[in-house]
């Protein structure tokens, strides 16, 4: 019991120090490489849970996290880059200092919050929901401090990483629901990939401060 | 009676096996670091006879040195040795062990290099007011990162005193805990910052514009540079039982086991020194120095990862409860 505890407890700490290493990291094939070991640490995490707990279809929803986040999207986000011919260098909206004491001030706030309200569910579901809402507030954040547009991408899946670990870790998520986000997260990415092709057409860059400029607001 | 001598006797070996070992332990670091770049290397036990050099030759101070000056370099020697005697090495359970406190360890640190940053700008010197500044700057990143990495553990056994956490973590059954891996990256990172090492400091470098701890050295010589660089090998000593401590105590010998199991305690102790300090010689070849200006993101990294182990032994224990 207590053994099957302290390795989800290391898979969802890895996956909450991968989430910090996305916000320090400023090189964006770098960004991708860690994105896809938080999903593949994912993965392993729902896939120690269906072990443990004796509910054979997480296997599934781990399949599809490692095939589809582990691997399809990490590569098409690194085709798409290589496509843009953008300069790797992912400026940020505040400096790297700042977005790492939010980010902290935001984990410490979910651990906090969870372990408050879920005084009555079991370990391992308190765990889950725990990290899993501080891994949702940093993708969140992500997506706030990062101008250019394939990292707010990343931020967005990363999000979605979060998502699905809550949702391992709450019982009674029926598959059907796991399978129909994991493939909205998919079709998600091509409107994204979309999106980004078009608003580099325009503008000749991914950084969105070029859409600002062009609603005409003043910085 | 007879025990409380014993336990006095093996404090005092303890005390003098980490001034004695100290300087071997630098001469090892950079007998590898010359090994790795395909050099012959100065032998192991080369610090010694720079001490000994040290020692003979006459001090020559600055004519508007005050007597801090010269007074401050035997009292750095001193926090420092005081705080390399009281960390559990070969065995825990000696005399000054309830004395042995993480905080309080913090503290003699902080004492010695706040007085090794005055010394510097003693004399007025530009580099010993660079050197000072950059010291202190590199110390308020560091020091909050080391408290947080002291409150893990000590959330964790329930306890500040080394000795009584060594003993906690090895009586404990082997379990992953990846608050206590997080708190040890960040321990290693500030132990390197702490001790001038690259990628914050070079301890080889005199080049005017990256050095910190030479810089603020500068003046002294003789006797007083002596004890400086021996209080700097010690501290070296310091942080690498710290973490053998903390982190792989395995082989101490235990509190009630007596004065019979303290010459394996000690080769173990010994073993895992050597070990850390030529793993240090071959992280020091194997990375470059960083801009002075980015040391703040790389010791904020380690405030990170002290935070996250926090924050995790945190969560650990109130869900185990």
């Amino acid at each position: 019991m207590n053994h099957a505890y302290d390795v989800s407890h290391l898979l969802a700490g890895l996956m909450l120090v991968a989430s910090f290493s996305l916000l320090y990291q400023d090189r964006i094939f770098a960004v991708l490489n860690i994105f896809a070991a938080q999903a593949i640490l994912l993965s392993m995490a729902v896939g120690w849970e269906a072990w443990t707990q004796q509910r054979p279809h997480l296997f599934i929803t781990a399949a599809l996290a490692l095939c589809l986040k582990g691997i399809i999207i990490p590569v098409a986000l690194h085709k798409m880059i290589v496509r843009l011919g953008v300069h790797r260098d992912v400026e940020q909206v505040v400096g790297v200092g700042k977005t790492l004491l939010l980010g902290l001030a935001l984990t410490s706030l979910s651990l906090m919050l969870v372990l408050k309200i879920t005084v009555a569910a079991d370990s391992f579901t308190r765990e889950g929901l725990a990290l899993a809402l501080a891994i949702i507030l940093l993708g969140m954040l992500m997506m706030i401090t990062r101008r250019n547009a394939v990292t707010q991408i990343v931020g967005f899946m990363s999000l979605e990483n979060g998502l699905i670990l809550a949702a391992t870790g709450a019982r009674g998520m029926p598959l059907v629901v796991e399978v129909s986000v994991a493939f909205s997260v998919l079709i998600a990415l091509f409107v994204f990939a979309v999106f980004v092709f078009r608003i580099r057409e325009r503008f000749d860059s991914v950084d969105i401060e070029a859409l600002e400029n062009v609603r005409g607001d003043t910085k | 009676m007879s025990e409380t001598l014993t336990l006095l006797f093996g404090q005092t070996i303890q005390m003098f096996l980490v001034l004695l070992v100290a300087p071997a332990i630098a001469g090892i670091t950079r007998r590898t670091k010359a090994r790795f770049m395909r050099r012959q290397g100065a032998p192991i036990i080369q610090p010694y006879r720079d001490l000994i050099k040290l020692l003979r030759k006459e001090a020559v101070v600055a004519q508007n040195a005050s007597w801090f000056f010269r007074s401050a370099p035997y009292a750095i020697l001193a926090f420092t040795w005081v705080a390399a005697a009281l960390v559990p090495t070969f065995a825990s359970g000696l005399m000054f062990n309830w004395a042995a406190d993480a905080v309080a360890l913090v503290a003699l640190l902080g004492a010695a290099r706040a007085l090794l940053a005055l010394a510097g700008m003693d004399v007025g010197t530009s580099f010993g007011g660079i050197g000072s500044s950059r010291e202190m700057m590199i110390a308020t990143l560091a020091e909050p990162a080391m408290l947080l990495v002291v409150l893990t553990v000590a959330l964790t056994a329930g306890t500040t005193r080394l000795p009584e956490v060594a003993e906690f973590l090895t009586a404990a059954p082997v379990t992953v805990r990846v608050s206590l891996a997080l708190a040890l990256v960040a321990l290693v990172i500030v132990a390197l910052a702490e001790n001038a090492r690259i990628p914050v400091d070079n301890p080889a470098t005199h080049l005017e514009l990256t050095m910190v701890h030479e810089a603020m050295v500068l003046e002294y010589s003789g006797r007083h540079l002596a004890m400086i660089e021996m209080a700097a090998q010690l501290k070296l000593v310091l942080y690498i039982s710290l973490i053998v401590c903390l982190f792989l105590p395995f082989g101490m010998a235990p509190a009630n086991a007596g004065p019979a199991a303290w010459p394996m305690g000690m080769a173990a102790y010994l073993v895992k020194l050597v070990f850390g300090a030529a793993l240090l010689g071959v992280w020091e070849v194997s990375i470059a120095k960083m801009r002075v200006f980015r040391v703040g993101e790389f010791l904020g990294g380690a405030f990170v990862f002290a935070f996250l182990a926090i924050l995790l032994a945190f969560l650990t224990r109130e869900v185990l409860n």
